[in-house]
C-alpha cells in the first residue's frame, strides 16, 4: 500500500473543484456589423434577447456632444442624420496601425488620428477615442442586454475573435474586454466556435470545414470533430474582407450612375444603407430598384442577382483560393470534407452558397442561424470553462511568428497551424565582436521580407557581455497561450548571464494608458478590478489551504500535537482571512500558513525519500503513466 | 538523512517536491497524488511524454489517442477557473504535450528526433549540402524535370511520384530503425527531407499553373 500512495496519478476530476462556480459566464460574439450574447445551462444554449426580442446588437456607437454614449439599434438609426458622431465595423480597425487603415480610412467620416504607438485614434464629437475603447463601449451594451436579460451580474464571458485576427487585434479585443470591465475567460476563434455549436448540438463527427464570411473578415477552418474532441486542423483567412465589401461595390455603382460630385460623409452612409439593403433584397429576389435621395435629388438604380454576381466574383474568387490553401494546409482533399458549416450573415448571398457547395462538394450546413451560431458556441465554451465539460477544445495559430534576421529576411519561429498553447525557442548570435545589444523585431506573417509581414513588436536587448562575434548565444523564445496571444522573451545563455525581456506587442494600450482608461471610465470599474484582485488571492489561498489539509491527512501522523497545534491556527488565521475584504491580509495569512507549513514539508519530503530510496519499482509507475 | 532533490532533475530524481503542499512527488505524476495539485512538466522524452513505446513505427491512432487523453486533463481549458500557478503549469502541459504530438506524427521530424534521442549528430541547416552523389544526381534530375513541366498535368504526375518516393522512403526508415542501422536512417532522412521539399515546391508549381490556366 505504502508505495501505492506515493505513485498514484491523481484525477483531476476526482479533487474537488474549489468553489463550484455559481458566477455567470455568457458566450459574446463581437462582430463587425452585429454582436450577439448567449448563454447556456446545463449544456442548452440560448440567445439573450432585448426587451422586443431581437437578439443582434448592431456594433454601432453613437456619441453624443454632451458625452452620451448610445449603443445598438437606436444608435444605427442616427447614422444618417449625424454621421460624424456614429461609429460602425470599429472592428476592422482593432489593433491596426494608421498604415493599416488608409485603406478603409475613406470611408470613414472621422478624422483619423495616431498616438505615440502607432495606434489609430478616432477624433468623434469632439472626443479622441481608440478602437479599445469603441469596442469597450459596445461591449458594456452587450453586457447590459444580458444582465437584464438574465436577471443578474455578468462579470465573465468566452469573447470571439475572428482566426485570422493577428496578436495585436486580439489583445485589443482583450483590453476592450478589460476596459468594459469584463473577466475574459478565453478568446476563441470564431469558425471554432460554430463547429463547437454544430458539434455539441448536431452530433457532427468527422471532418469538418466552417465557412465564415462576415461583416469585415474572412475565416476558414478544417476542423476534425469525434467523440468530444474538436481539433483545429487548420485555419485561414482575410481579416480585411467581408459583407462590408459587398456593400461598397454596390454603393460605388449607385453613386457613380447618380453622377454625385461631391461625396461627403453623409451620402456614403446613405448609400451603404441602401446598398446593404439592396443585397439583402437580392438573397431571395432576382432583381429590383432601389432609390437614393438626398440634396432633393432622387436617383433610381437597378441591380438584379446576376449583375450582383459578377460584381462580387473576385471577393468569392478569393474567399476560394483561401479554402483551397487550408485544405492544402490540412493534408486534405474536398472529398474528405463530411461538411461545411456557414456562419455570417454574408454567407445567405446565394452565389457565396453556390461557390462552396461547388468546391466541396456538399451541400452547406446552415442549419444554425449562421447570425448566432458563433455566440451559441461561445456560451457552450464559457459553460465549460465554468462548470467543466468532457468537450476539448484544440486549436491552432493562423499566422507564422518570426523575426527579423540580417538583409530584412523573416526567420519563422512557430509557423502557422501550430497546436496551441506553444512554446518555441531560437538561438541566435552577436555579429560584431564586442556587441553588447541586439534589436529583435517580432514579426507575424507568411512572406518572406519583413517588409511584407505585420510588424508586432521591437526591442533591444541588452547587457550581453562583450565577447567576440559569433560567441554569445541569445535564445529567443516564443510563447503562444491559449487565447492565441504572443509573448517574447530573450535571454543571454552563452554566460550564464541572464537578460530576459517581456514583450507585450505594440498597437495595444500601455499598462498607463490602460490605468488611465480605467481611471476615466465608470467609477465601479475600478471597484471591478480591486474586486477581481481580491478574488485572485482569495482562490489561491483557498488552494493553499485546501493542499495543506490534504497534506495533514495523508502525513499527520509526523507531527507532534504541538506543532500541529501551530499549523492549525495558521488554518483558522487565514480562513478568518478569506472571510474578510482585504487583500493584504489575505496574503499575509497565506504567508503565515507557509512558514508555519515548512517544517512539516521537510518531514514530508524526508519521509517521501526514505520510502522512494527503500525500493519502490519504476516499473510500476512507468506502466501507470503510459495508460 | 538529507538529500537536496531540487537540483536532481529528470528520471534520476526518484522524488520531487510538490510546488502546492510542498511534499514528496513522483518526477512522472501529473496531479499531486495527495493535494490534487497539476503539476509542472518533467523533462520526459517524447516518447515518454505520451505514453508510447520508443520506436520509429508509431501507431498513429493510439498516439493521438494518447495525445487526446492527456490533454483532457492538461489543457488549460481545464484550469480556467484555477490560480495563477494551475494556469501557468497546464499551459506548460499542454505545450510539452503538443510539442511531443508535433514531432511524433510527422515521419521525418520523428525520425530525425529518434536520431538525435540516440546520439546522431544531424546537421539541422536547410541548406545543408548532399554528399552523397546518388542522392544529389536523383534531385537534380527531380528538379530539373519539374522546371520544365509546363503543364499542371505534368506536374501532377512529378507530384504523384514524388510522393510515392515519400511512401517508399518512410518504410525503407522503418527497416533502417528495425536493424537499428543508424547510419542508413541518417542517410535517408536526408532523402526524405529532399523529397518533402520537392513535393511542396511541385505542389506549388501547380498550385501557380492552375490559377495562370
Ligand atoms: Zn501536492
Amino acid at each position: 500500500m505504502s508505495d501505492e500512495i506515493l505513485f498514484d496519478i491523481f484525477e483531476p476530476g476526482e479533487s474537488p473543484l474549489p468553489h463550484a462556480n455559481d458566477e455567470v459566464a455568457v458566450g459574446i460574439d463581437l462582430g463587425t456589423t452585429n454582436s450577439v450574447v448567449a448563454i447556456s445551462k446545463d449544456g442548452r444554449p440560448e440567445v439573450l434577447r432585448d426587451a422586443k426580442a431581437r437578439a443582434l446588437i448592431p456594433s454601432v456607437v453613437a456619441y453624443g456632444q454632451d458625452g452620451s454614449v448610445i449603443v445598438g439599434h437606436e444608435a444605427r438609426e442616427q447614422i444618417l442624420d449625424r454621421p460624424q458622431d456614429v461609429v460602425s465595423s470599429i472592428k476592422r480597425l482593432m489593433g491596426r496601425g494608421l498604415e493599416d487603415v488608409k485603406a478603409v480610412a475613406g470611408q470613414l467620416p472621422f478624422v483619423v488620428d495616431q498616438d505615440a504607438t502607432g495606434m489609430v485614434r478616432l477624433i468623434v464629437a469632439g472626443r479622441t477615442l481608440s478602437p479599445v475603447e469603441i469596442s469597450a463601449d459596445i461591449l458594456r451594451a452587450v453586457r447590459d442586454q444580458a444582465e437584464r436579460a438574465l436577471g443578474k451580474k455578468v462579470p465573465k464571458a468566452v469573447i470571439t475573435v475572428p482566426a485570422y485576427f493577428d496578436d495585436a487585434a486580439r489583445t485589443a479585443t482583450k483590453d476592450a474586454a478589460r476596459l468594459a470591465g469584463i473577466e475574459v475567460l478565453r478568446l476563441v476563434n470564431e469558425p471554432t466556435a460554430a463547429a463547437l455549436a454544430y458539434g455539441l448540438d448536431q452530433g457532427a463527427e468527422g471532418l469538418y470545414a466552417v465557412y465564415d464570411l462576415g461583416g469585415g473578415t474572412f475565416d476558414v477552418s478544417l476542423l476534425r470533430m469525434e467523440k468530444g474532441v474538436f481539433q483545429v486542423k487548420a485555419t485561414g483567412g482575410d481579416a480585411a474582407l467581408g459583407g462590408d465589401d459587398i456593400d461598397h461595390l454596390i454603393a460605388e455603382k449607385f453613386l457613380a450612375e447618380r453622377g454625385e460630385a461631391k461625396l461627403d460623409a453623409g451620402k456614403v452612409k446613405q448609400a451603404l444603407m441602401t446598398a446593404r439593403v439592396a443585397k439583402e433584397c437580392l438573397t431571395s429576389r432576382d432583381g429590383g430598384e432601389w432609390m437614393l435621395e438626398f440634396e432633393g435629388r432622387t436617383s433610381r438604380h437597378q441591380l438584379t442577382r446576376a449583375e450582383l454576381e459578377t460584381m462580387i466574383a473576385p471577393l468569392v474568387l478569393r474567399t476560394m483560393t483561401i479554402c483551397r490553401q487550408v485544405l492544402e494546409d490540412g493534408g486534405a482533399q474536398p472529398a474528405d470534407v463530411k461538411g461545411v458549416v456557414l456562419v455570417g450573415g454574408s454567407t445567405r448571398v446565394p452565389a457565396v452558397r453556390k461557390a462552396v457547395a461547388d468546391l466541396f462538394g456538399t451541400l452547406p450546413l446552415a442549419n444554425i442561424n449562421p447570425d448566432e451560431v458563433v455566440a451559441v458556441g461561445a456560451a457552450q465554451q464559457a459553460e465549460a470553462l465554468t462548470h467543466g465539460s468532457d468537450t476539448l477544445l484544440l486549436d491552432v495559430t493562423p499566422l507564422s511568428l518570426g523575426l527579423e534576421t540580417m538583409g530584412g529576411i523573416v526567420e519563422k519561429v512557430i509557423f502557422r497551424n501550430t497546436p496551441i498553447p506553444t512554446a518555441m525557442a531560437q538561438e541566435f548570435t552577436t555579429y560584431q565582436d564586442g556587441q553588447t545589444a541586439m534589436m529583435i523585431h517580432v514579426v507575424q506573417g507568411e512572406r518572406e521580407l519583413v517588409s511584407q509581414n505585420r510588424s508586432l513588436a521591437r526591442f533591444t536587448l541588452s547587457g550581453i557581455p562583450p565577447m567576440a562575434a559569433g560567441a554569445a548565444r541569445i535564445r529567443v523564445t516564443f510563447t503562444v497561450d491559449a487565447d492565441g496571444l504572443l509573448t517574447v522573451s530573450a535571454r543571454e545563455t552563452a554566460t550564464g548571464v541572464e537578460s530576459e525581456v517581456q514583450v507585450k506587442p505594440s498597437y495595444g494600450l500601455s499598462e498607463d494608458e490602460m490605468a488611465d482608461m480605467l481611471k476615466d471610465s465608470l467609477e465601479h470599474a475600478k471597484e471591478d478590478m480591486a474586486a477581481r484582485v481580491l478574488a485572485e488571492a482569495k482562490v489561491e489561498a483557498r488552494r493553499n489551504a485546501l493542499a495543506v489539509i490534504a497534506a495533514l491527512s495523508h502525513d499527520g501522523d509526523l507531527l507532534s500535537p504541538e506543532e500541529r497545534l501551530v499549523i492549525d491556527q495558521a488554518l483558522a488565521g487565514l480562513d478568518c482571512a478569506c472571510t474578510g475584504n482585504d487583500r493584504d491580509v489575505v496574503l499575509a495569512a497565506s504567508e503565515e500558513l507557509e512558514a508555519a507549513t515548512k517544517p512539516f514539508a521537510e518531514k514530508r519530503m524526508d519521509r517521501g525519500i526514505r520510502k522512494a530510496l527503500a525500493g519502490v519499482s519504476m516499473d510500476n509507475l512507468e506502466k501507470r503513466v503510459g495508460e | 538523512m538529507k538529500i537536496d532533490v531540487h537540483h536532481t532533475d529528470g528520471l534520476e530524481a526518484c522524488v520531487v517536491e510538490c510546488w502546492s503542499c510542498k511534499g514528496p512527488a513522483s518526477p512522472r505524476a501529473l496531479f499531486c497524488s495527495v493535494c490534487g495539485a497539476v503539476q509542472p512538466p518533467r523533462p520526459l522524452d517524447h516518447f515518454q511524454r505520451l505514453g508510447m513505446m520508443p520506436g520509429f513505427d508509431v501507431d498513429l491512432s493510439e498516439l493521438e489517442r494518447h495525445y487526446f487523453g492527456f490533454q483532457r486533463r492538461l489543457h488549460p481549458d481545464r484550469f480556467a477557473g484555477k490560480s495563477g500557478k494551475e494556469k501557468l503549469h497546464s499551459q506548460q502541459q499542454a505545450m510539452a504535450l503538443n510539442e511531443a504530438y508535433e514531432t511524433l506524427k510527422d515521419p521525418l521530424k520523428r525520425a530525425v528526433y529518434l536520431l538525435k534521442l540516440k546520439g546522431c549528430k544531424l546537421d539541422d541547416a536547410d541548406g545543408a549540402t548532399i554528399s552523397d552523389p546518388k542522392l544529389l544526381m536523383e534531385q537534380m534530375e527531380a528538379r530539373e524535370a519539374l522546371m520544365e513541366a509546363d503543364s499542371a498535368e505534368e506536374v501532377q504526375a512529378i507530384l504523384a511520384r514524388t510522393e510515392s518516393d515519400i511512401a517508399f522512403a518512410v518504410d525503407d526508415l522503418s527497416q533502417a530503425f528495425q536493424a537499428a542501422c543508424l547510419m542508413g536512417a541518417e542517410k535517408l532522412v536526408l532523402r526524405l527531407k529532399y523529397l518533402i521539399r520537392l513535393s511542396d515546391e511541385a505542389r506549388g508549381r501547380k498550385a501557380r499553373l492552375m490559377k495562370g490556366a
